[in-house]
């Protein structure tokens, strides 16, 4: 009671002076508090975004209204249509493949015992800048295989599968091999089975003989195939094209292929070290001696990431190897928070993993979801950095993002305020409705 | 005897345990599938690095992995020459004086903000948080043009000066949010036993809030430092003469191949520095990530 009565209201009327006094000198020590945050907030957000807005409605010396001029430019020039399409990609594909990304690894490492090594490496790049990370990834793009990371991986790959040819190339030293390597060298004339066919090559870079090669030998022929040999015919101080000599060496590993009349292939074959290859048990006809194109594979050179076609793509790989660690950690937290017992239930009741998976585990994770991917979209409609560090100069123009595009606008070569203004605005509007989303998730969650 | 027997049946129990362990990764893809995924996520990172340690002849020979088979081309040298480079030093220097300032000016007038929306009475005080809150979807893209106008008439474009202001203005909705929730949740009772005593409030704030509210300045501290310390774009439009480490790679990119022997140890030694704070303070890092993913 008597607590009561010393907080009760004071008497109808003015408050007392003395209380009115203490009232204003602790709203005073809250501004005392408040001031610097007032002043900056002031000074570098709420004037510049309202200075902005009106710039954007100027023409490029701000001297002209234009109305929504600015803003036509963005869908109309070419360099800024490209930004906005490219923008529209990221935003299509990103958002999406980072929380996938990030549930599939929060899932798979949910169990194991030292998945804190696993997401620590794949977390780690997210303390390192966008654009360091960015400039990393083009040390990894360079084109030639011997440079660039991502195509030496090819490479090795592509050896094994389809190894290069053993020539780069050659040609017929008697007109009775015709064609060009890349189409096939064939023998002229059609052959029947008991023929040895000589293909003599010439102009064969001396470093491309292999090693193993041996004196080329004509074979013997055999009664129901085709034999014959494919060798260098040339030799230090002439000879006599179309003849195998002494000193003249077989080209083994060599693809010889068997074609009946049509052109198709009956067989094919591979030369041994004098040259020499053998098609046996050949049906009576006739038949055409070509070396395959294969002998003459172009080895891999190398896919251009970092050229006009590839480079979004390539740029998103990068942002995605940045991202991902994020999206696992905030996705492995709620999967974390889910109750054990929830699971166990659907367990016990008979449910596959894919079921607890599909049913149980993604719907009860679908906020933390959400929160991810709304803030992927954020982060990737300002998207600047690593776009400025992958793509090359000369690349930058396909590979241009609405941030990007504005800086260059704004502060380039020719620089243009009323359109960067309107490119700024653009993101903010496509910004503003996304940040509120997610703003009020969290406080509610809070 | 009995210690050979001992040793011997430590030496089996050993073998056994490498052969279950063999056992259970050859059973499991996943075990495998993730030793690879993890790896493949710490190539780029080794690549800049072993990248950042070949001569530029050795590099466009065979690419950084023939250390593996030549580790006598490993070599210092590309270091030695970048710390001898006037402007890679002084960009560091510039990055660092960034990266402090642009992390103590806004934690601290953070928890200054923060404080009064937790704990001070005045009118409109919940209106006004709800706009600071309001101020974190501007992106920075909005203030650069006005900004570089009004600090070319204040004449202060291209100083660390300038750059810290910045940062600290983008940095401070993010920050009050995060501080005043943690703020609020200091018992009251600590608040009202200082307020008896007759403290100040300025008083409370330095002897009750801060070092109650360490973990999250810490956490806030970490995410704000790294914030600047891997900025671009505020420095590319605010700096010519004052650059960070990040735009001196910047300007070094247009000659790309040709310089790779600074810009591959430059690039690595701008991320010592992130890897360091990340590895050294994880725990709050992550946490800091979870209450940040709003921004």
């Amino acid at each position: 009671m008597s607590g009561a009565s010393i907080s009760a209201e004071p008497p109808s009327g003015a408050a007392p002076p003395a209380q009115r006094a203490r009232d204003w000198r602790s709203y005073a020590v809250a501004f005392a508090f408040l001031a610097p945050t007032l002043f900056f907030l002031g000074i570098w957000i709420v004037y510049p975004t309202i200075r902005t807005i009106i710039r954007s409605f100027f023409d490029r010396s701000g001297d002209r209204f234009v109305g929504f001029d600015n803003y036509q430019t963005i869908f109309t020039s070419d360099v800024l249509l490209t930004a906005v399409k490219n923008n529209a990609i990221w935003v299509l594909v990103v958002p999406a493949l980072v929380t996938a990304i990030g549930l599939i690894f929060a899932v798979l490492t949910e169990r194991i015992a030292w998945s804190v090594a696993f997401k620590t490496a794949v977390f780690m790049p997210m303390a390192i800048s966008a654009f360091a990370a960015g400039v990393t990834w083009r040390i990894m793009y360079q084109q030639d295989p011997d440079q660039g990371a991502v195509n030496a991986g090819i490479a090795a790959v592509k050896d094994v599968v389809a190894p290069p040819g053993v020539l780069s190339e050659a040609a017929p030293s008697t007109e009775a091999v015709v064609g060009t390597p890349q189409g096939g060298l064939t023998f002229a004339e059609p052959v029947e089975p008991g023929a040895v066919v000589p293909l003599g090559l010439t102009r064969i870079p001396g470093d491309e003989v292999p090693d193993d090669s041996e004196q080329a030998v004509l074979p013997e022929a055999l009664s129901a195939g085709i034999t014959g040999v494919v060798w260098r015919d040339f030799k230090p101080g002439g000879g006599t094209p179309g003849e195998v000599e002494s000193e003249e060496v077989g080209l083994p590993g060599v693809t010889v292929e068997l074609l009946n009349a049509d052109g198709g292939e009956v067989a094919s074959t591979s030369t041994e070290p004098d040259g020499t290859f053998a098609f046996d048990d050949l049906e009576p006809g006739s038949y055409e001696v070509a070396i395959g194109a294969k002998t003459f594979a172009q080895p891999f050179n190398g896919v251009s990431w970092l050229g006009p076609r590839l480079i979004t793509p390539s740029i998103i790989i990068a942002y995605l190897w940045i991202w991902a660690g994020f999206s696992m950690v905030i996705i492995a937290a709620g999967l974390a928070a889910i109750p054990r017992d929830v699971l166990a239930a659907a367990r016990t009741d008979g449910a596959s993993e894919w079921q607890v998976f599909r049913r149980v585990t993604v719907p009860l994770l679908a906020p933390v979801l959400t929160v991810v991917f709304i803030t992927m979209l954020i982060n990737v409609l300002k998207v600047f950095d690593i776009v400025i560090a992958v793509a090359p100069g000369s690349v930058q123009d396909d590979a241009s993002v609405l941030a990007l595009a504005m800086w260059r606008t704004a502060f380039g070569g020719t620089s243009n305020l009323g359109v960067g203004s309107a490119i700024a605005v653009f993101i903010f509007v496509l910004v503003v409705p996304l940040l509120l989303l997610n703003v009020r998730r969290f406080r509610r969650e809070m | 005897m009995a210690t050979a027997e001992a040793v011997q049946e430590q030496q089996i129990r050993r073998e056994r345990a490498r052969g279950r362990f063999l056992r259970r990764l050859g059973r499991s893809p996943l075990h495998v599938l993730l030793v690879v995924l993890g790896l493949l996520w710490l190539v780029p990172t080794i690549g800049l690095f072993l990248t950042s340690l070949l001569s530029a002849e050795d590099y466009l020979e065979g690419g950084w992995w023939q250390v593996f088979s030549e580790p006598s081309k490993f070599t210092l040298e590309n270091y030695s020459a970048i710390f001898d480079n006037e402007v890679i030093t002084s960009s560091l220097v510039t990055t660092i004086w960034i990266a402090v300032g642009g992390t103590l000016l806004p934690v601290f007038v953070g928890a200054l903000a923060g404080y009064a929306f937790a704990w001070l009475e005045f009118p409109g005080r919940d209106w006004l948080f709800v706009v600071v809150i309001a101020l974190l979807v501007v992106p920075l893209q909005m203030a650069l043009i006005p900004m570089f106008r009004l600090y070319e008439t204040f004449r202060i474009n291209d100083t660390v000066f300038a750059l810290v202001l910045f940062h600290t203005a983008f940095g401070l909705p993010f920050a009050i949010f995060l501080l005043r929730n943690f703020f609020i949740g200091i018992p009251k009772e600590l608040l009202e036993a200082a307020r008896i005593d007759g403290a100040s409030e300025f008083r409370i704030f330095f002897r009750v809030i801060l070092p109650l509210g360490l973990p999250a300045i810490a956490a806030l501290a970490i995410f704000q430092f790294l914030w600047t310390w891997n900025d671009l774009l505020v420095a590319l439009v605010f700096g010519r003469e004052t650059q960070p480490i990040t735009v001196a790679i910047y300007r070094q990119l247009a000659q790309f191949g040709a310089n790779i022997e600074i810009i591959a140890p430059a690039t690595f030694v701008s991320l010592v520095i992130p890897l360091t704070v990340f590895f050294a303070f994880q725990r709050y890092f992550v946490q800091g990530l979870l209450a940040g993913s709003v921004k």
